[in-house]
């Protein structure tokens, strides 16, 4: 079957250049049909009415080989807070958690947090080098680190700094802003455990320098027996190759700690008998308490959910009954229960937490709300298996003070208007 | 968090396994795989380039606050001011104080180790150009930014064995162990919370903080 030029037109990439030369084909040949078809209104692509794309062939495969959201979805992307930082290089952007259905972000979604910008590393270029307290200095390349035994973990990577904004005030009305610093992916790669007995730990092996190969040559101490305890270095990102973006080609993943950690670009690994204090340990990822003194190593996440609808960005639309829904998730396993409040914490009700529920990963978790008009106060609160309860703002102000800039775990509060606008609050 | 580096679990690995490895993984001993190969000592002295408070990992040379102001004027002023007070929004390097309603922590107000400004100007600094300098030009770099904080005096020369005894003020403000848990919320389910006395304390709304999160990315300037 021969079939005509401009038999057809994509409204889904007609952004793109082939997409815009196929529809002006398809224009051409089909007349005002098609003009129809991009602009459909949704009286005319409903019933009784057949739309246009169901009217016409849609492109074939591999018209894009690699795939792309529908245009329709295109303000869904990461955004950052220009204000924020001098430049883009040593900045950080946002997962639109609004608009992410399951526990899984999408690997053009995933949170970014850069200290030199994002490196472009060729894999047949790259080395990791492993030496230090060990029997047996290793250098690998990567085909050579794909050779070993594998494993595929999911777990969420949250920026500590997530929430840091909101101390003193709530002071950005998105969720997206409040909240995006964490994303979730299943990660593929090798345990540290198995490289670490390749090259065999001295006896007074007890903490290492983990190094990216970034312009920030980005650096971390990290305890030893963390490192055998869980963690992985990776090269696998659901279903892909790790993004350039996540350290393409190998990044740790240290399950349920701080994203600071989990350092992109890894390059080397230097195992030692005492911490190096680097500058992102010291200067950075410290957390200035009240009374002046300062904490270091606060690497674990504590338990924290947010209502992920409704939220700024989705409010709800009049009354009736709506599903509350949500993230929670906790550093230090899984999750046990997440209570939902709509009356700013006086009563609380148990949500239901939808599978899989797995450990330092995130949770969904979602709730029936019948609302009548009135103004509510949403909230959620987690609990996880070690029966740790996410504070309240509050609560973590009397103890910390407001300077601390890490590790706000807080309680969310969502207020809803009678307009069904929804906007952050925080609670007295 | 594994139990393999726990004493008993060592003296029972020592006891039933002498031949196992010293610290956990998985049973396999040294080198079972066999992959990759020994780097060399030049491999690895270009890549280690990490120093220690202890002064372990810092190279030979030496660099004085005089040389470090030249330098300073040609790379670093840009960004962090003639003396340390940071332009725009980098950082600021010198003054400051971590009392008051906007702490400023600076290399003098904040950080506890003088080895680490140089192990950062080492590997990260210039912004623009990391990894561009010699040793002896980071070591007066980091000279002058203790000399602008007042912690070493004019003549200082900074050397692999001065800087890790440059005595740092904040040193001892630091905590190295996490305290957490430092909040014991309970999972109260009804009538928490007074409610005369639920009042939202302070709103994002009016606020123009917030980047817009429908259409093209927001390029709102700084506050």
């Amino acid at each position: 079957m021969t079939l005509p030029k401009g038999w057809r037109a994509d409204p889904d990439d007609a952004g793109t250049a082939s997409g815009r030369r196929r529809f002006l084909l398809g224009a051409a040949a089909a007349g005002g049909a098609l003009i129809g078809a991009r602009a459909a209104a949704a009286g005319e692509a409903a019933p009784p009415a057949d739309p246009e794309w169901s009217k016409m062939l849609g492109p074939g495969v591999v018209d894009r080989p690699y795939g792309a959201p529908s245009q329709f979805v295109k303000d869904v992307i990461r955004r950052n807070v220009p204000w924020l930082t001098a430049g883009t290089e040593s900045s950080v952007s946002f997962t639109p958690l609004q608009d992410q259905p399951g526990i899984i972000t999408a690997n053009g979604l995933f949170f970014e947090r850069y200290h030199g910008g994002r490196a472009s590393v060729d894999p047949a270029q790259h080395r990791l080098m492993i030496h230090g307290l060990v029997e047996r200095p290793l250098i690998l390349t990567m085909d050579e680190i794909k050779r070993f035994p594998s494993v595929s973990r999911i777990h969420f990577i949250e920026c500590p700094a997530n929430g840091g904004m909101e101390w003193r005030a709530a002071q950005l009305n998105s969720l997206q802003f409040t909240h995006g610093m964490v994303s979730c992916a299943e990660w593929t790669g090798v345990k540290l455990s198995t490289l670490l007995g390749e090259v065999g730990l001295k006896t007074d092996a007890k903490w290492a320098l983990v190094e990216g190969a970034d312009a920030a040559h980005m650096t971390r101490s990290l305890p030893v027996e963390k490192l055998i305890d869980d963690c992985l270095l990776v090269y696998g990102q659901n279903g892909e190759a790790l993004r350039p973006e996540q350290g393409f080609p190998l990044r740790l993943i240290v399950p349920g700690w701080q994203g600071n950690v989990n350092i992109k670009w890894l390059r080397r690994i230097q195992i030692g008998d005492r911490p190096w204090f680097s500058r992102e340990e010291t200067s950075k990822y410290t957390e200035l308490m009240a009374d002046g003194r300062i904490r270091g190593f606060t690497w674990l996440i504590y338990a924290k959910s947010v209502i992920t609808f409704p939220c700024p960005e989705k409010p709800v639309k009049g009354p009736g009954l709506y599903e509350i829904r949500g993230f929670a998730w906790s550093g230090k396993g899984r999750i046990a229960q997440v209570d939902v409040s709509t009356d700013g914490g006086i009563n609380w009700q148990r949500a239901h937490l939808q599978e899989p529920v797995l450990p330092k990963a995130l949770t969904r978790f979602t709730h029936e709300w019948r609302w009548d008009g009135k103004p509510a106060l949403l909230q959620s609160r987690a609990i996880d298996e070690t029966g740790f309860v996410q504070p309240t703002i509050a609560e973590l102000r009397a103890v910390r003070g407001v300077n601390g800039i890490y590790n706000n775990n807080s309680i969310q509060t969502w207020q809803v208007k009678p307009d069904g606008s929804v906007f952050d609050v925080q609670l007295a | 968090m594994s139990s393999l580096l726990r004493k008993p679990a060592i003296l029972l690995a020592l006891v039933f396994a002498a031949c196992a490895p010293a610290h956990g993984s998985d049973a396999a001993p040294p080198g079972h795989y066999g992959y990759g190969r020994a780097p060399t000592p030049a491999e690895i002295e270009g890549w280690a380039i990490a120093a220690r408070p202890d002064g372990q990992g810092l190279p030979p040379g030496k660099g004085s606050v005089d040389e470090g102001a030249e330098l300073y004027m040609e790379q670093c002023a840009a960004c962090h001011g003639t003396f340390g007070e940071g332009e725009g929004r980098y950082p600021k390097l010198a003054g400051g104080s971590l009392k008051g309603e906007r702490p400023e922590p600076t290399v003098g107000s904040y950080w506890p180790y003088a080895t680490t400004l140089w192990d950062y100007i080492n590997r990260a600094m210039p912004f623009p150009a990391p990894r561009s300098l010699e040793p002896d030009q980071v070591y007066a770099i980091t000279a002058y930014v203790l000399n602008l904080n007042n912690l070493v005096p004019n003549d200082f020369v900074a050397d692999r064995n001065t800087l890790p005894k440059v005595k740092m003020p904040n040193h001892d403000a630091f905590i190295w162990q996490d305290p957490r848990p430092d909040t014991a919320a309970s999972a109260c389910m009804t009538n928490c919370v007074d409610p005369a006395k639920v009042r939202i304390e302070s709103t994002a709304e009016g606020k123009d903080l917030t980047p817009r999160t429908t259409g093209p990315l927001d390029d709102m300037q700084p506050k």
